[in-house]
């Protein structure tokens, strides 16, 4: 079975992108809108990664990692953040959060399948 | 007791040319591993000395030569050679032959001249063993990775990590479990383990801290090149502390497989006769136990049935610790292979690789002892039959090695020993063309693929197009599987075209006692095995009248052909109101037994049916009960065997 993915993001144009990127490769992908659209869905499915934005209206990325990882059903999963800065503080923030990896914005679709296939091993 | 000397040093020596000969397969593999040559040089020195002193002077004298040949390998002056291995291997079994006295000695006169011959041609292609090491000395690097304690609670996972760096180049991985903390504070999620990683070949720092991309400022992470100049790892340069590793396994009692086949421990050896003399013993004290509690709870008073049920509770544990007693790991059987797969590999000149899984699973010594041949024959098979050419393998897209996979493990109480290869698999064409021409089946016979490999197993049936030495004379398969039944156990073939064949054979852990589940037929009691029960199901007067002649029942939507065992056993008595069936199982195959009362769980000891009855189908053997009469046990095989026929009369006739 191919693994599944939830993408969070606010912008729909960089879902489709995403969503075109991973369907691509081989992956079911399930969008998100927001940080609290994502919490919902993470706690409704479970989901083999997840790749979410960082500054998104209702709940940020951080705040939405620190509320998955603070569910004993979330440890493990790997967490992707995409961000734009790609200073070291914001990095920090995110691991602190609880974030396996990150890309850094703007990235093409091989970057993004590269990422996944690392976090994956598949 | 007195025991003889020379029998003490014949056990002591096959235990010694056992370890020589592990040490010499080994070393085969890895020319320059000194641990290995110092150790068959030591097993060689032992046995000389022993030898000598215990009288065994033709075996002191031959063994002389091979230990001071593996000196000078020891001390640098020559250096191993795949030659050399090979003449001391032969030599082995020269000694061996020296100690069972068995001998033609002008076998040894001519191993040693090859040896002496094997000796110079080394000293002359190794006068500089830097110049022969293998070209595989590149470059590469030794790592030491540590994780976040919390990298696998934040997605990391460490397996993937490791199978990025093996992606990159020839990697050795060594887990460090030093750093895990004991069980009542190891946190799951929590990631202790560390890995010291050799990794070979032409790979930049970048390419190896790009697998760490992601937890690279919070890891340990440690770096150091492997000069090209440097003689091959064969160990990493810092192997785990292995005393510290087991300690801290042990402090946490993990259910890690013990190196159960090397191990040395505390041991006394005890002549197996003495301990199948206490396993009778015991035997007898459980039926004697059985007597007391029956009498106990028919006309005991209360003192007596405390005392009866002690010690039913202690010859329960007096038995569990005979039979533990008895239990060897299949280590030992499996060990015996290796050479086997060696000397076929050159007698077939197919490259094969024998893989053991589970050697710590255990099972009753004489039952290892049985299980010997007929594996033999099941890995010679695979060997000869089964693998392909290298050039028949590489046409077919596969590695040129063959791969022969022997496992063992534990399911319920009995254990499963599987034989597979990735070779061509069964030819079913062939096999049915020459069950055929044998007569076995009439052309157009509709079989079922299973039964059409169970053909393999009929008596005079090889499919071997050219008769090798290997293989023999098609006397194999079926006796194989006579030797397995007579274990009471079984054994099953599943192949897939062009890429292998298996073979599982189901073995009960011991022979000698077995739960059984009492039954009543008629005014008789018999004994299942409670292994091969699957449940017990009423069968209602309704039931038993709608079936009539076609002695069917609906289980869960699957129809179950049932035995009437008081028709099969002409008892001549009227059925009870209530029977019931207890449905068995042997592989897939199921079988309703009906019987009048099912009485409860019994201890059974088995003893063998006398000369006289041997032969009669359906008994495997009998057992005393409590009350002094005895109980047949039943051949369930045999059983399920005569249902067959009348199921397909009936699939038959619709």
């Amino acid at each position: 079975m191919s693994a599944s993915i939830l993408t969070v993001d606010d912008s729909a144009s960089l879902r489709m992108a995403i969503r075109i990127a991973l369907t691509g490769a081989g992956y079911a992908v399930t969008e998100a809108c927001d940080g609290a659209d994502g919490l919902a869905m993470a706690e409704a499915s479970r989901f083999d990664l997840i790749v979410t934005d960082l500054n998104m209206p209702n709940m940020d990325g951080l705040s939405m990692i620190r509320a998955l990882r603070a569910q004993p059903a979330q440890a493990g999963v790997p967490i992707i953040f995409l961000s734009t800065e790609s200073d070291a503080d914001v990095k920090a923030q995110a691991k602190a959060a609880g974030a396996t990896g990150w890309l850094v914005k703007p990235f093409n679709p091989d970057q993004l399948v590269k990422v996944a296939r690392k976090v994956l091993g598949r | 007791m007195s025991e003889d000397p020379a029998s003490v040093f014949r056990v002591e020596a096959a235990d010694l040319l056992d370890q020589v000969e592990q040490g010499l397969l080994d070393l085969g593999d890895r020319l320059d591993d000194m641990a290995l040559v110092d150790a068959v040089f030591r097993g060689l020195h032992t046995l000389k000395g022993s030898g000598a002193m215990f009288g065994f002077d033709a075996l002191a004298a031959f063994t002389h030569h091979c230990e001071s040949a593996f000196d000078r390998v020891r001390k640098g002056d020559v250096p191993a050679t795949a030659e050399l291995v090979a003449v001391i291997l032969s030599a082995r079994d020269h000694m061996r032959a020296l100690v069972d006295g068995t001998a033609p000695s002008a076998d040894g006169e001519a191993i040693l001249q090859r040896l002496a011959g094997a000796l110079a041609s080394a000293t002359r292609d190794g006068i500089s063993p830097a110049a022969t090491a293998p070209a595989s000395a590149l470059a590469g690097w030794q790592l030491f990775l540590r994780l976040p304690v919390d990298a696998m609670r934040n997605g990391t996972n460490p397996l993937t990590l490791l199978d990025e760096l093996r992606a990159l180049g020839d990697c050795t991985v060594i887990a460090r479990a030093d750093g895990v903390p004991p069980l009542s504070e190891l946190d799951p999620l929590d990631c202790h383990i560390s890995w010291d990683v050799t990794l070979r070949g032409d790979i930049s720092r970048e390419a190896i801290e790009d697998v760490f991309l992601f937890v690279m400022d919070d890891m340990e992470l440690r770096l150091d090149p492997i000069a090209a100049a440097d003689s091959p790892l064969v160990q990493p340069v810092s192997s785990p502390p292995a005393a510290a590793t087991d300690a801290a396994v042990a402090d946490q009692g993990l259910a890690e497989a013990p190196p159960a086949a090397r191990a040395v421990g505390e041991s006394v050896r005890v002549p197996a006769e003495r301990l199948d003399v206490l396993m009778d013993r015991v035997g007898e004290l459980v039926i004697a136990q059985s007597r007391l509690s029956q009498l106990a709870h028919q006309d005991g008073g209360v003192a007596l049935r405390s005392v009866a049920e002690e010690v039913e509770r202690l010859s329960g544990e007096l038995r569990d610790t005979m039979m533990g007693l008895r239990m060897v790991p299949v280590a030992s059987l499996f060990g015996r292979f290796r050479r086997l797969v060696h000397d076929l590999a050159r007698d077939t000149g197919k490259a094969i690789d024998l893989v053991t899984e589970g050697e710590s699973t255990e099972i009753d010594k004489s039952v290892i002892e049985r299980l010997f041949d007929p594996l033999v024959h099941i890995i010679r098979n695979s060997c000869d039959h089964g693998l392909e050419g290298a050039a028949d393998r590489r046409a077919a897209g596969k590695n040129e090695t063959g791969m022969v996979r022997l496992s063992a493990h534990q399911a319920g109480g009995q254990v499963v020993i599987t034989i597979r290869d990735d070779g061509r698999g069964i030819d079913r064409a062939r096999v049915r063309a020459k069950a055929e021409a044998n007569g076995l089946v009439q052309p157009g016979q509709v079989l079922s693929d299973a039964e059409l490999l169970a053909l393999i197993f009929a008596p005079g049936f090889s499919t071997a197009a050219q008769v090798t030495n290997l293989s023999g004379r098609g006397v194999g398969m079926d006796v194989v599987k006579r030797t397995i039944e007579t274990l009471r156990g079984t054994i099953d073939v599943a192949s897939v075209d062009g890429e292998g064949s298996e073979i599982t054979l189901r073995i009960p852990l011991t022979l000698a006692i077995i739960d059984g589940l009492l039954v009543r037929v008629g005014d008789s009691r018999y004994v299942l095995p409670l292994a091969a029960i699957e449940e017990c199901v009423e069968l209602s007067p309704e039931q038993d009248r709608q079936s009539e002649g076609r002695s069917l029942i609906t289980l869960r939507d699957r129809l179950v052909p049932f035995l009437r065992l008081r028709e099969l056993f002409a008892t001549g008595t009227r059925p009870d109101p209530f029977q019931k069936i207890v449905v068995v199982s042997i592989g897939t195959e199921r079988v309703g037994l009906v019987v009048d009362q099912i009485i409860g769980n019994h201890q059974t000891v088995i003893k063998s049916m006398s000369m006289l009855h041997r032969d009669i189908g359906s008994f495997s053997g009998a057992t005393i009960l409590g009350d002094g009469n005895v109980a047949l046990i039943l051949d369930i095989g045999d059983l399920v065997d005569a249902a067959r026929p009348r199921e397909e009369r009936l699939r038959a006739a619709g």
